[in-house]
């Protein structure tokens, strides 16, 4: 079966994001960017479907400007056949990305949609879930793991309370949460075999979708700041402060 | 201005998540009603009545709705939603994974997890792990809202008496079907909803090492927490996990063990009124958020905390 990863190119995890002192946006100057922690799982996971010999063909699709070609080419390295970009300028609503994956859905025919659960840049954890309800299908979110029996997935998702185990008609979608599997890092020659990969380029009207717009950010700002407090000597003075200074205990 | 709210409940009762969503609902104004969605839910539905401010309680009660399957509850909250000018749940992983499906078959946003109510169309909800603050406001009609819990005291869970309603709509996608589900049994509080959270991290070296939380948690009636490198490590379950992509907790003590303090951590716990921190990495990142920072090997300390208790 064919399966569809979405990635996404969003500022590397490690990076400590600040809002600009003009609160206008976030400062992403000169900032470290990479492919978005949980679309890497999705491929991982994708790839080794298709070892598996369960699936025969992993295309990665990203929707952004140019740049992201960098996120696909990351796909394409960790093992994914062939790449769509959709061309937009600058970031769009997860709504948008789910309309424009629609139709790349529509397009391309995947019995599975992989997706990250959430980026972590917008922290939305929507995007999966609007595709599902856009192409009528069932989804398996925060997934931990998955495996295809016939022309069903089992899935079984990371919720409040522990694990729950569902069973989806394919085609489906997933979205992965952390421990669904670790990602292996692209060798060199793979990453040299990514560049000659076949990468489509799409415009949204190439689709048939309108990029609108239904939110506006009005203005970012840093959180409230948490002072650094102090050090005790030792558990009595700790379990003291608890009791008389903070009364926590 | 009308706004239906979205009970998270296991259809005995309701979870405290859902009187958030009510405070977060009543910060937009009056008008509220409940929907409790789920098989053999009057208990939920009882108890949805009951709280303070909430003139109704939609009450849709099929085979369909009873492990919250998305695809067909989604199908549910988006008819009945037309009705309405909100539609706001709690952010629990339950309606995180119905709601957008409920935004999209509308074709609105959704805001997800806001942190406050600045206007009808404006709130703040938090982005990058928390680290910025964004003001946003929609241009939507019909506005899908999920509620960060932890920024919304709860609304009073008595004191009111709505009308209780039977809504007949039964959805079935039939795509999609429950299998099982293994829920770990504690007599702790939950996490999201503890006074008190205690929390381990990789510095507590193995599963076994988390029964030096136990005693601590058992005299301050505690819930038990993890760092995600603790759960990836097979220490504790996923449902352990506090941060960004975890539970997001804000108890009146958090005492993070063993935790060097990443910032998607920090999502998760900063919110929380004192923090404590134990680590003997004096320049570990969670000394920079707690209130009372202890330099001390944990397996020193701990046994020595729970005696001093």
């Amino acid at each position: 079966m064919k399966v569809l990863v979405a990635v996404k190119r969003v500022v590397d995890y490690n990076v400590k994001v600040r809002a600009k002192a003009d609160g206008s946006n976030v400062d992403l100057n000169n900032v470290k960017m990479a492919i978005n922690p949980f679309c890497e799982i999705a491929v991982e996971e994708a790839v080794r479907l298709k070892e598996a010999g369960t699936a025969t063909e992993v295309i990665a699709v990203s929707v952004g400007d140019k740049s992201c070609q960098e996120q696909i080419r990351t796909a394409l390295a960790l093992g994914a056949d062939r790449g769509i970009q959709v061309e937009t300028d600058g970031p769009v609503e997860p709504l948008v990305v789910a309309k424009l994956l629609k139709a790349v859905v529509d397009k391309e025919q995947p019995q599975l949609v992989i997706l990250g659960k959430q980026s972590i840049d917008g922290d939305n954890n929507q995007t999966g879930q609007m595709l599902g309800a856009l192409a009528k299908m069932p989804q398996g979110t925060f997934a931990s793991e998955i495996s295809v029996d016939g022309d069903k997935l089992n899935v079984t998702r990371e919720v409040d309370g522990g694990l729950q185990t569902v069973s989806l008609s394919l085609p489906a979608i997933v979205t992965t949460d952390l421990r669904l599997n670790e990602p292996r890092y692209a060798s060199l020659p793979n990453i040299m075999k990514a560049k000659k990969k076949q990468l489509d380029v799409y415009s949204p009207a190439d689709l048939g979708v309108a990029v609108t717009s239904h939110l506006t950010q009005v203005k970012v700002e840093p959180p409230a700041e948490r002072k650094a407090g102090i050090k005790v000597a030792d558990v009595a003075q700790l379990v003291d402060k608890l009791k008389n200074e903070a009364k926590v205990i | 201005m009308s706004t239906l709210v979205i009970a998270e409940h296991d259809n005995s009762s309701l979870k405290v998540a859902t009187l958030n969503a009510v405070a977060a609902a009543q910060a937009m104004g009056a008008g509220i009603d409940i929907l409790v969605a789920g098989a053999s839910c009057g208990g939920a539905a009882e108890q949805a009545a009951k709280v303070a401010g909430v003139g109704k309680v939609l009450v849709a009660d099929n085979a369909a709705y009873e492990h919250q399957l998305a695809e067909n509850i989604s199908l549910l909250i988006a008819e009945l939603g037309a009705a309405y000018d909100n539609i706001v749940a709690p952010a629990t992983t339950n309606c995180k994974n119905t709601m957008p499906r409920v935004a999209a078959l509308l074709d609105v946003a959704q805001i997800s997890e806001i942190i406050s109510v600045e206007s009808a169309d404006t709130f703040k909800r938090p982005i990058y792990a928390g680290n910025v603050i964004a003001t946003v406001q929609s241009s939507d009609a019909k506005k899908v809202i999920t509620v960060r819990t932890t920024a919304f005291d709860a609304a009073p869970a008595d004191g009111g008496s709505a009308s209780v309603e039977a809504v007949s709509a039964v959805h079935d996608a039939g795509i999609s079907s429950f299998v099982s589900q293994e829920v770990a049994v504690s007599d702790r509080p939950e996490l999201t909803s503890a006074k008190i959270v205690i929390s381990g991290g990789r510095g507590m070296q193995n599963g076994e090492n988390f029964k030096l939380l136990d005693g601590i948690a058992d005299k301050l009636g505690a819930a038990i927490g993890a760092s995600r490198a603790a759960v990836d490590a097979g220490f504790v379950p996923n449902d352990y996990q506090v941060g960004q992509t975890g539970k997001i907790v804000a108890p009146d003590l958090y005492i993070a063990v063993g935790i060097s303090g990443a910032i998607q951590h920090l999502a998760g716990m900063k919110d929380s009124k004192v923090i404590v921190a134990i680590n003997k990495d004096e320049d570990a990142p969670i000394f920079q958020v707690a209130d009372y920072g202890l330099v001390a090997d944990l397996f020193v300390a701990l046994p020595e905390l729970e005696a001093k208790l």
